[in-house]
């Protein structure tokens, strides 16, 4: 933990004390608080339903859409209070990436990896338009699989083509940050192995934030990790010594399979 | 013996095979039996009404308008086709379904697409409560209703407007509730996908929610179309009728279900009614047609 606080102006995101309510008064996520650290991968574990979603959710303030949820705390993007920038500019700096693939069914690949832009208005040359699509499918590696189908609908991608492309989508607005939610459970094992070397490439030029219910992938592909349970952080550091040598109990029987 | 106990198990097999073959062509028998019941209205209608009604369809069918009772009169004398045609009766129909559309369609849309939005709240199940109450009302009552509103008050009389007041009234319920159902099948992910891109909410609606659930949005139009096309009742109350061809929204204005009711009521026009008939119900065929055909696309 305490590497972790010394290293803040590593840190492109501070998570402040946030909290997140569904319902009044009942807590999803108490109290979290974390740096995380610029160009890794973290990756938040946790059984299911403990608030890992509800987390991520909150960094790009995705609850401000439904007007019952409550957040409390803060968070700083570079220093800077993210309730404070639009939601546009926060979520330019920002991306997403959901658990389902989950591309405009009535846009074709191209439009789809430019989306951010066309639907929010921002006019793009065509040169720069091409520019940023080839430049964000090539890195998901899904240039050379659509580069002669780029018109067609993103739907008719197979599951880890299309989660590729939503991955660009997020891309091509040049985030800082990158959040997935579990974006690989429902891919199989051949398309989950390509997105894992993927997120590994990404992290030179991005900070990536992964929830993952899958043990042995945070192990494989994040520098750190976060252990979450009712809601609450316990355990936040390297992952190699959360391994090794988790500090929680907890932490230790979720990790040798006690509880899932 | 070991041959013979083969044996017998294959006879109790058999006989077994046997039972299920019948009773799977029993019941392959009685499907198709309830089907050809069930189709079989359809087929006797279609077949009556182009039997009866082929004779008078004809270029003067479509291009002119309806003749008065004297040359109808002449013409089954002589044994001839009943000259003119229902032109009067089938611009009526366009120009009032497409006015009653060009309401219905956006105010549907929004309200289908408000109810969608915020279906749990308290001021929405109060409009669903009232859709689902429009749904139910006679249509002649509607008819009455766009009597008391538009042909005394708006138009001072009987007009196309308030023959397609009626008819916008009878499209709404439907058009609300389908644009609900085709909203509610879309994945929220994909509206999520936008909101984490930062497109503003109106954005979402417009350029990814709406193009998104075009095919069952036109769907749920056709068929919306296809149910008034045919109304009868509001437009005797509304639109009254015309023996020319009327495009002004403020006159009395025919159409082809009212042309079928004035043709009833003439001895000398019987051949009419059946021909009008079968136009309208091709037009209305075709239309449940067309949103079949967008609807299986759309599953491919
Ligand atoms: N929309 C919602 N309304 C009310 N409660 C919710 C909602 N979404 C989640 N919750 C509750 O909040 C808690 C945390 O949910 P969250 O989805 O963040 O868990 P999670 O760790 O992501 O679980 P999983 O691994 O299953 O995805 C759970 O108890 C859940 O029941
Ligand atoms: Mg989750």
């Amino acid at each position: 933990m305490d590497e972790i606080n010394v290293e803040i102006k590593d840190a492109v995101l501070e998570i402040k004390n946030v909290s997140v309510a569904y319902n009044k008064g009942n807590y999803a996520v108490t109290n979290v608080s974390a740096a995380i650290k610029r160009n890794r991968i973290t990756a938040i574990m946790g059984p299911s339903g403990c608030g890992k979603s509800t987390l991520l959710r909150a960094i790009n303030r995705m609850h401000d859409l439904y007007p019952n949820i409550v957040t409390e705390g803060q968070i700083l993007l570079n220093g800077a209070d993210a309730a404070k920038m639009s939601t546009m500019m926060l979520r330019r700096k920002i991306g997403m990436v959901f658990q389902r693939p989950n591309p405009f069914p009535n846009m074709s690949i191209a439009d789809n990896v430019i989306a951010g832009y066309k639907l929010n208005g921002i006019s793009l040359k065509k040169s720069e338009k091409e520019e940023i699509i080839e430049k964000s499918l090539q890195d998901v590696a899904l240039w050379k699989e659509v580069k002669d189908s780029l018109n067609q609908k993103g739907t008719f991608l197979s599951g880890g083509q299309q989660q590729r492309l939503c991955i660009a989508r997020a891309l091509a607005f040049q985030p800082e940050v990158i959040l997935l939610d579990e974006p690989t459970s429902s891919l199989d094992p051949i398309s989950t192995k390509k997105i894992e070397e993927l997120l590994i490439e990404l992290k030179e030029q991005y900070s990536i934030i992964l929830v993952t219910h899958n043990m042995s992938q945070a192990a494989r592909i994040s520098d750190y990790s976060m252990f979450m349970y009712l809601g609450e952080l316990v355990e936040y550091g390297k992952t190699k010594e959360m391994f090794i040598n988790p500090k929680d109990k907890r932490t230790d029987e979720y990790l040798t399979g006690k509880f899932s | 013996m070991v041959s013979s106990i083969t044996e017998i198990k294959e006879t109790s097999n058999h006989q077994k095979w046997d039972a299920r073959f019948i009773k799977d062509k029993i019941f392959t028998g009685l499907i198709i039996l309830f089907s050809l019941i069930t189709i079989s209205p359809i087929v006797l209608i279609i077949s009556k009404l182009i039997s009866k009604g082929y004779k008078q369809i004809n270029l003067s069918f479509f291009t002119e308008t309806t003749p008065n009772t004297y040359q109808a009169m002449l013409a089954n004398e002589a044994g001839n086709t009943i000259p003119g045609g229902i032109l009067n009766g089938i611009t009526g129909t366009i120009l009032m379904v497409f006015l009653a559309s060009l309401m219905a369609i956006p105010i549907g849309v929004l309200i289908g697409i408000y109810l969608y939005e915020n279906g749990t709240k308290r001021y929405a199940k109060i409009v669903k409560d009232i859709t689902d109450i429009l749904q139910g009302v006679p249509s002649i009552v509607l008819g009455l209703i766009s009597y008391f509103w538009v042909v005394k008050f708006i138009t001072n009389g009987f007009s196309a407007l308030a023959g397609s007041f009626a008819l916008f009234i009878m499209m709404l319920p439907l058009i609300i509730r389908s644009t609900e159902e085709t909203f509610k099948m879309i994945p929220v992910s994909i509206k999520e996908a936008g909101f984490a891109l930062g497109v503003p909410y109106h954005k979402i609606i417009f350029r990814i929610l709406i193009p998104s659930g075009l095919s069952g949005l036109i769907t749920g139009i056709l068929l919306a179309t296809s149910r008034v096309i045919g109304e009868t009742a509001p437009l005797m109350l509304t639109a009254l009728g015309s023996m020319a061809v009327n495009l002004n929204i403020e006159k009395p204005t025919s159409a082809i279900p009212l042309l079928i009711w004035e043709f009833y009521n003439d001895p000398n026009m019987v051949d009419l009614i059946w021909a009008s008939s079968l136009l309208l119900m091709m037009l209305v065929l075709g239309i449940n047609l067309i949103s079949k055909m967008i609807i299986s696309k759309r599953n491919l």
